[in-house]
């Protein structure tokens, strides 16, 4: 196990990349992102078996899928630090040529990347064929996806929700970024959707919850104990509370900065409460 | 001319289903998907074969997209299973994201398309699909015309890397190409040799066409007919090669004009040959009920509506 002292540095450098990445190009989505960096970390550095490189197919390894392709700031400089691409591409976040597209594309051949995503609701469907593929290779990997709370307000989740129990898809392990946070305001507000782990639970899935997300000790335990339930005859779904823009004191516990970047001042503030650990890019 | 011999009518859907066994037996790697139409896109003998290479998920079309667009990471070869209006408008964006941007190797199998699917009317007639599915960059799009030609492509498909929309049809209808052909993605077949005009057909429309070029020949006209069971990637060269020598061209589709072969066509003579061109396509219309005959005749896509677009296609190239 890496060091706890290890994974926060590289919570606070990740953010920093974030605010960074947001900030130069004046667009992309900040507040999701903030709010899973200590789950993204802890998924790549700490729980999931990956191989050495990237292909495509992932035989072998662990796999994790973004739905909430929104969030791509979070994921590229994830990949970029764990390996997966130079960390100095993060630079093109969002320019014209660039290999980091505003939300995740195969197109361009980013490694760590297997499924465009940002059109919501499709990642869930996505993770569960690639589940599928699992079990007819008779690979004993595991399939990770993350999805946005608000983002469950697409049908196609349920079509796939209702697939992954009623056919026992149980090497799959779906994490709800439960932040209750959405574009135009509160999840409550702008369609409430009831008690998501009550739902879950009634589709046949195998339900916990991680009750701060933005610890990473209590998100490494949350997701060691999912690990332990998969195999089990049930999908797993680990509702995650979040808070959206964790890290930057002024983006949290808003839906402002959902899509917003910060200006000069803004990422100032930023970067003083998220010290540089592991060099900027 | 030619003549070509109806081996027995046969549904090119069943074509699919012969197929997809012929692939249960010699590709590992293909698995079939299906939202709750096994019987109509007759894949059971694929199912009692392979029924572990066999997903059923229920009506649910667009987690059936991404579930295929995950399955092929992982090395498989999906084939889906629904109609044509499932397989296209209803799915639009889950094809768009997780497939064909995605680069997935996925092969969209559409039954019961056009207008001959009859009495189930407009709510299932997708006249609109080659035009959603064509404008997908990367996205091959094929219409085959028998069952013949369909088990071929089928097949074909397979060793094809790549998003696939392969389109076929549920009424049984004349199966005159070759027994266990062997079938080229994008290369125009010339079934007809011709001198005045050039007729080219997609789907059921292909039969159609042979029928008006035999009667066009009793009234001395001689009519080129090219099957162009892909019309993306087009064979441009086949088309202009072909129209070098006729001057006219009818291109004639069970589809809506807007979108279709017909357009993809016009594009290719516009740019390269221009020469008269007339559209047996549907006018930008819904279906309704009917019989698959009833509705070919009313809306213009039999080979009566060929021969009269031949004549007056003919006649605009002699005023050129």
């Amino acid at each position: 196990m890496s060091e706890l002292k290890e994974l926060q540095d590289l919570v606070s450098q990740v953010r920093r990349d974030i605010v960074r990445m947001v900030h130069k190009v004046n667009s992309g989505h900040p507040g999701g992102s903030l709010g899973c960096t200590e789950f993204m970390v802890a998924l790549y550095y700490e729980i999931m078996d990956l191989k050495e490189g990237f292909d495509m197919n992932g035989r072998d390894e662990d796999i994790f899928f973004l739905s909430n392709g929104h969030i791509s700031p979070l994921f590229y400089s994830v990949l970029a630090r764990r390996g997966y691409f130079p960390v100095e591409e993060l630079q093109t976040f969002r320019l014209l040529n660039s290999r980091l597209q505003g939300h995740p594309a195969t197109h361009e051949g980013l490694p760590g990347v297997r499924i465009a995503s940002g059109s919501l609701g499709q990642g869930m469907s996505v993770a569960i064929g690639a589940a599928l593929a699992k079990k007819l290779n008779k690979d004993q990997h595991l399939i990770y996806s993350l999805h946005g709370d608000g983002e469950l307000q697409e049908g196609q989740n349920w079509e796939a929700i209702m697939y992954a129990a009623g056919n026992k898809v149980d090497n799959l392990i779906a994490t709800i970024d439960h932040n209750g946070q959405q574009i135009d305001g509160a999840t409550s507000d702008v369609l409430p959707m009831g008690d998501l782990k009550k739902k879950f639970e009634a589709f046949g899935w195998d339900t916990m919850e991680i009750k701060n997300g933005n610890n990473l000790e209590d998100i490494i335990k949350g997701l060691k104990e999912a690990k332990q339930r998969t195999g089990k005859g049930k999908p797993v779904c680990v509702i995650m509370d979040t808070v959206m823009g964790h890290g930057v004191d002024f983006m949290m516990y808003t839906h402002a900065w959902h899509g917003k970047a910060p200006n000069d001042a803004q990422l100032e503030i930023a970067l003083n409460q998220n010290p540089e650990t592991l060099g900027d890019y | 001319m030619k003549k070509y011999i109806d081996q027995g009518k046969k549904d090119t859907r069943s074509g699919y289903g012969a197929g997809m066994t012929v692939l249960g037996r010699t590709n590992p790697k293909v698995v079939a998907l299906c939202a709750d139409l096994v019987g109509s896109l007759k894949i059971q003998e694929f199912i009692d074969e392979n029924p572990e290479r066999f997903f059923q998920v229920g009506i649910a079309e667009a987690n059936m997209m991404g579930i295929a667009a995950g399955l092929t990471i992982g090395g498989y070869i999906p084939f889906t299973g629904t109609f044509a209006n499932f397989s296209t408008g209803r799915v639009y964006d889950q094809i768009r994201q997780s497939i064909a941007y995605s680069e997935k190797n996925v092969k969209i199998c559409a039954s019961h398309a056009g207008i001959t699917l009859g009495e189930d009317g407009a709510t299932h007639q997708i006249l609109e699909d080659i035009g959603l599915m064509k404008m997908l960059p990367g996205m091959t799009v094929i219409n085959t015309c028998d069952f013949n030609q369909t088990k071929a492509a089928t097949i074909a498909i397979a060793e094809h890397e790549g998003p696939v929309y392969l389109r076929f049809g549920r009424p049984a209808v004349a199966n005159f190409t070759p027994v266990d052909q062997n079938f080229e993605i994008g290369k125009a077949i010339l079934l007809n040799e011709g001198t005045d005009v050039t007729i080219v057909a997609t789907g059921h429309l292909v039969w159609q066409s042979l029928i008006a070029a035999e009667n066009l020949e009793s009234k001395g006209i001689s009519a080129e007919v090219i099957n162009i069971h892909t019309i993306k990637p087009l064979d441009e060269e086949a088309i202009i090669k072909s129209v070098k020598k006729t001057g006219a061209i009818v291109t004639a589709e069970e589809h809506n004009y807007l979108g279709g072969l017909g357009e993809s066509v016009a594009r290719t003579l516009t740019t390269s040959y221009p020469v008269p061109q007339e559209f047996i396509a549907t006018q930008d219309i819904f279906g309704e009920s009917g019989t698959p005959d009833q509705l070919m005749e009313k809306y213009g896509l039999n080979d009566k509506a060929i021969e009269r677009a031949v004549l007056k296609v003919t006649k605009r190239k002699s005023v050129h």
